[in-house]
């Protein structure tokens, strides 16, 4: 009897014992099960009113972005934003804005302060952020000539984080 | 009696149907969609489902589920639909496997221990050794 | 006034600490002038502590941002009534409070002690102060709220704006009415154990310290769970939140407690569960403290993280391993040869009773501490919410309402099954027949159908317990109301329980309601435009700015009306809490015994608003309930009115 009481007491000490471990540890960002596979496919009507086709951008590195106009970190990255456009559009390197949770007016207003060519669109629904799991801005996806989602990140973008990202992409086989 | 248990009864009734007052009767689509929505926890909130919450991604991952539902998608495709992008901790509860199954069942083996225990103990005391016995 | 504050807090430490020697010292060398001298060290390290939580009170109060906490908790634009709640706005003033509570509580118990339990309160005092010590030794270390700042910044950085209401006014120090209550009976059972004297008094004196802690707990769940409806305005009212869930499993444990005394005061028996339970009751307590404080769980409580969760897991250790220990040693005595005459009886069903509320607690720590143990193991943190409480706290706590509704009809020693079924029989037919009514009106959902049955099953076992109290009674001629009076107060621990068990069902019946039967709707309006639920139909007048005191930010009108007739108007909003810019639900609600119009802005487009709006049926009676249980409880604690004229009963039908 009295050595089943010891031995419940004891398993009762190792979780906690876990738990104090746990609490040790830093908690991982939200996981992403889409690395490594195959960006799904969409349609963005962008601000100026052209269409962008993710499947007809195959054979580019693709550098998805998704923003908010009320978000500082979005702000923060948008100058290294447009430099990774103007620098490796030559390239073969696609940079698309998905504009989500935010105000048509909102967003183009800081479009244009600063100064955004590459191609933007709204995500009113919220469809494309969904198939792309995305849970907070900024966030962004970077997807190889072959369509696969090589890498996510969280955050605002660095310029040393592209040049570190797309270089091998760019240099990569074409299919 | 029969009159006492009578009147019982009938203030009994009356209680059942008032409560019955706030009855459902046939599943929305609305309904349906809050069900799916309910095994989904909101990723932007703390400790929130997506049927709860009021934020702009619970409200498009509603819309989601919705259409889903009236394409025709069951329920668990619409879950893994979600998992798939999201990962597992979209789920409000761990599906039951794996490691997850401790977490399932851990309370029932908690409940079957104990009153195996309870079983025990209640025999004891109906039953109590006769002095002389061996302790 | 924060040097007076410090200095109190020191003072308080090192007069715990003497109180420890000193009565321990009395103990060993039977010397009474040192057994005084301990009890003074404990009233005068509640004096202290009573002085540094005026001084911290009062600098809040006067806005004194020389003071760090001061600075972090409360600003010039906060309202006064919220000043004082800038006490228990963060970790450090928190763990003030407790250190407070316990100190008040302890002098108390030496008061109330000092002629009784004379071997039991030299340990009892020891494990108080050693308890109170170490948060004093946390209150002069790491989390001192006197900390001072060099430069005093011309404004605060305001309390967390949540806390600015009067429900979180009350929900933080209820629970610590509660919680620290739990010490009490802990440290007597810790000196019975350590003294050997295991009979009934560490039990009988501390009956009623386990009905505050138990109280007070509910009491403050009950408050969050009011708050969260009607402020942070989701629709619900529990999400098991970690936080919450961490006093959820002390209380019930303690609910076991409560019972599980009563076979030890009648019978000696169930002495090694009674000790478990309010060591384990004790124990759950310190963790909810840790989960609150550390970073290890998500929660709406995430502004009360800090790092120094690790140390209330090295406390809680020590003090859990000590006193499973102590137990596990004494064990020999404690497991005296007991006579049962039945298994079926009261104390073969409160032996149920306890396993079945500690399971309960075990679905609620399986779900809290998993995503943390996941985490660990597989490195993916998995969720546990709704769906797996709904699956696996549900049925266990539908199994304790079961034997709530048998405890209370089966008699103490023994029973027949015979005998019992029909005793069972009436409540069971009704039961069953108020389901089959439910069933044909809709009610299919079978969580919310088997609550229903079993309320109406317990309901009437325990009318009927009063129906036979008060027959007893009439027959020696009073009324009926006085008769009712007279049981409750010739026997107050009993009825006063049953009207607490009749608050619980009215709030099981409340809770079963909205959870499984309530109805929502998401909705994006014009003005003029109408939506309909259930039999309410909501038109929208339209869109204004909203502002007060502390919040702007914009509101919707709209008329709430039933078949034509206009009912009133409800009014929702999306607000922005100027100070700390925090965005806040203001959530319209219209409540009826029977159900809840619940309307919440979600958005607010051009010429268009989104609703969500929903429908939740017998809230009202949660909060009701809650009102019943506070009453029954108190009647409860009353002591017993004896009474020389006592009425003749049939002892053949005089069974319990």
């Amino acid at each position: 009897m009295r050595w089943q009481k010891t031995a419940v007491f004891f398993a009762v000490v190792s979780v906690l014992a876990v738990l104090g471990l746990a609490a040790a540890r830093e908690r991982p960002p939200w996981s992403t099960p889409l690395v490594g596979h195959p960006a799904p496919d969409f349609t963005l009507t962008l601000f100026d009113g052209g269409r962008l086709r993710l499947s007809e951008l195959r054979g580019k590195v693709v550098v998805m972005n998704f923003w908010a106009s009320w978000c500082t970190a979005c702000r923060q990255e948008s100058p290294v934003l447009e430099w990774t456009w103007q620098t490796y559009r030559s390239r073969g390197l696609v940079l698309v804005g998905v504009n989500i949770w935010d105000r048509r007016s909102d967003a183009l207003r800081m479009m244009a302060e600063f100064g955004k060519t590459y191609p933007n669109g709204p995500d009113p629904q919220g469809r494309i952020l969904q198939e792309f799991g995305v849970t907070g801005v900024p966030e962004t996806f970077f997807i190889d000539r072959r369509g696969r989602i090589e890498r996510k990140h969280l955050g605002p973008v660095t310029r040393d984080l592209v040049v570190r990202v797309v270089e091998p992409l760019l240099t990569a086989a074409e299919p | 009696m029969t009159q006492r248990f009578l009147k019982l009864a009938a203030y009994v009734v009356a209680v059942a149907a008032l409560l019955a007052g706030a009855a459902v009767s046939a599943q929305t689509i609305d309904d349906r969609v809050r069900d799916i929505a309910r095994q989904l926890m909101c990723p932007v909130c703390e400790g929130q489902t997506v049927a709860e919450s009021s934020s702009e991604l619970a409200e498009q991952m509603r819309a989601v589920i919705r259409e889903q539902l009236e394409g025709g998608q069951h329920p668990e495709q619409i879950l893994d639909y979600f998992v798939g992008r999201y990962g597992e901790s979209i789920l409000a509860a761990p599906p039951k496997r794996g490691l997850n199954l401790l977490v399932w069942i851990g309370p029932f083996a908690v409940l079957l221990g104990g009153v195996g225990l309870a079983v025990r103990t209640l025999r004891r005391w109906t039953h109590p050794p006769l002095p002389g016995d061996a302790g | 006034m924060s040097d007076l504050g410090a200095f109190a807090i020191r003072a308080s430490l090192v007069v715990a600490l003497y109180a420890i020697a000193a009565a321990l010292i009395g103990a060993r060398l039977r010397d009474e002038r040192f057994l005084t001298s301990g009890r003074r060290g404990v009233l005068a390290a509640a004096a202290f502590l009573t002085l540094a939580s005026v001084a911290l009170i009062w600098s809040l109060v006067a806005a004194d941002f020389s003071i760090l906490y001061v600075a972090q908790n409360t600003s010039l634009a906060t309202p006064l009534f919220y000043r004082i709640s800038g006490f228990w706005g963060n970790m450090d003033g928190s763990l003030l409070l407790w250190a407070w509570v316990l100190s008040a509580y302890s002098a108390i118990v030496v008061l109330t002690n000092r002629s009784r339990n004379a071997i039991l309160m030299p340990y009892v005092i020891t494990v108080l102060m050693g308890v109170l010590a170490f948060f004093l030794v946390l209150l002069t270390t790491a989390a001192d709220p006197f900390t001072r700042l060099q430069v005093p910044p011309p404004d605060g950085g305001g309390l967390n704006p949540l806390l600015e209401d009067p429900g979180m006014f009350f929900h933080p120090p209820t629970l610590y009415l509660g919680y620290v209550a739990l010490t009490v009976p802990f440290a007597f059972a810790v000196a019975a154990l350590l003294t050997g004297h295991l009979g009934p008094e560490w039990i009988t004196s501390t009956r009623r310290w386990a009905l505050v802690a138990w109280y007070f707990m509910g009491l403050g769940l009950v408050i969050g769970g009011w708050w969260a409806y009607h402020v942070l305005g989701w629709g619900g009212y529990w999400g098991w939140d970690p936080v919450e869930n961490s006093v959820l499993m002390p209380w019930l444990v303690v609910t076991a407690y409560i019972h599980s005394v009563m076979v030890q005061e009648r019978r000696g028996m169930l002495k090694v569960w009674n000790l478990a339970l309010i060591i384990l009751a004790f124990g759950l307590s310190i963790f909810g403290t840790f989960l609150t404080r550390s970073g290890v769980v998500s929660s709406v409580h995430s502004f009360a993280r800090s790092s120094i969760g690790p140390v209330f897991v090295a406390f809680l250790m020590a003090a859990m391993l000590s006193a499973f220990a102590l137990l596990l040693a004494r064990m020999g005595r404690l497991q005296e040869a007991h006579h049962l005459e039945s298994a079926l009886s009261r104390e073969g069903a409160f032996l149920f009773n306890n396993v079945a509320l500690v399971a309960a607690a075990a679905a609620v720590f399986f779900g809290t501490t998993f995503p943390m143990l996941s985490e660990a193991v597989r490195g993916v943190r998995m969720l546990v919410g709704p769906p797996y409480y709904n699956q696996v706290f549900v049925p266990i706590a539908l199994l304790v309402l079961l034997l709530m509704g048998v405890g209370t009809s089966i008699p103490w020693v023994e029973e027949t099954l015979p005998r019992l079924g029909r005793h069972l029989a009436l409540a069971a037919t009704l039961a069953g027949a108020g389901g089959v009514v439910l069933l044909v009106f809709g009610v299919r959902k079978p969580a919310a159908l088997s609550s229903f049955i079993l309320v109406m099953f317990v309901a009437v076992v325990t009318l009927a317990e009063f129906a036979r109290g008060t027959r007893g009674r009439r027959r020696i001629g009073e009324s009926v109301p006085r008769a009712v009076y007279s049981l409750l107060r010739v026997n107050p621990q009993r009825y006063g329980g049953y009207v607490v068990h009749v608050g619980g069902l009215m709030m099981v019946v409340g809770i079963a309601a909205s959870s499984g039967l309530s109805r929502q709707i998401d909705t994006t309006l014009a003005p003029g435009e109408e939506v309909r639920i259930g039999r309410y139909m909501l038109s929208l007048q339209g869109v204004l700015p909203y502002r007060d005191s502390t919040r702007i930010g914009i509101a919707v009108q709209l008329t709430v009306s039933n078949a034509g007739q206009v009912l009133g108007v409800l009014q929702a909003g999306k607000v922005v809490h100027v100070a700390s810019q925090q965005p806040l639900n203001l959530v319209g609600i219209r409540s009826t015994p029977r159900d809840d119009l619940y309307v919440i802005l979600a958005g607010v487009a051009p010429r268009k608003v989104r609703l969500q709006v929903l429908l939740n049926p017998l809230v009202f009676w949660i909060w009701t309930g809650m009102g019943v249980i506070t009453l029954g409880t108190l009647i409860a604690v009353l002591p017993e009115l004896r009474r020389t004229r006592r009425p003749v009963v049939n002892p053949a039908a005089e069974r319990s």
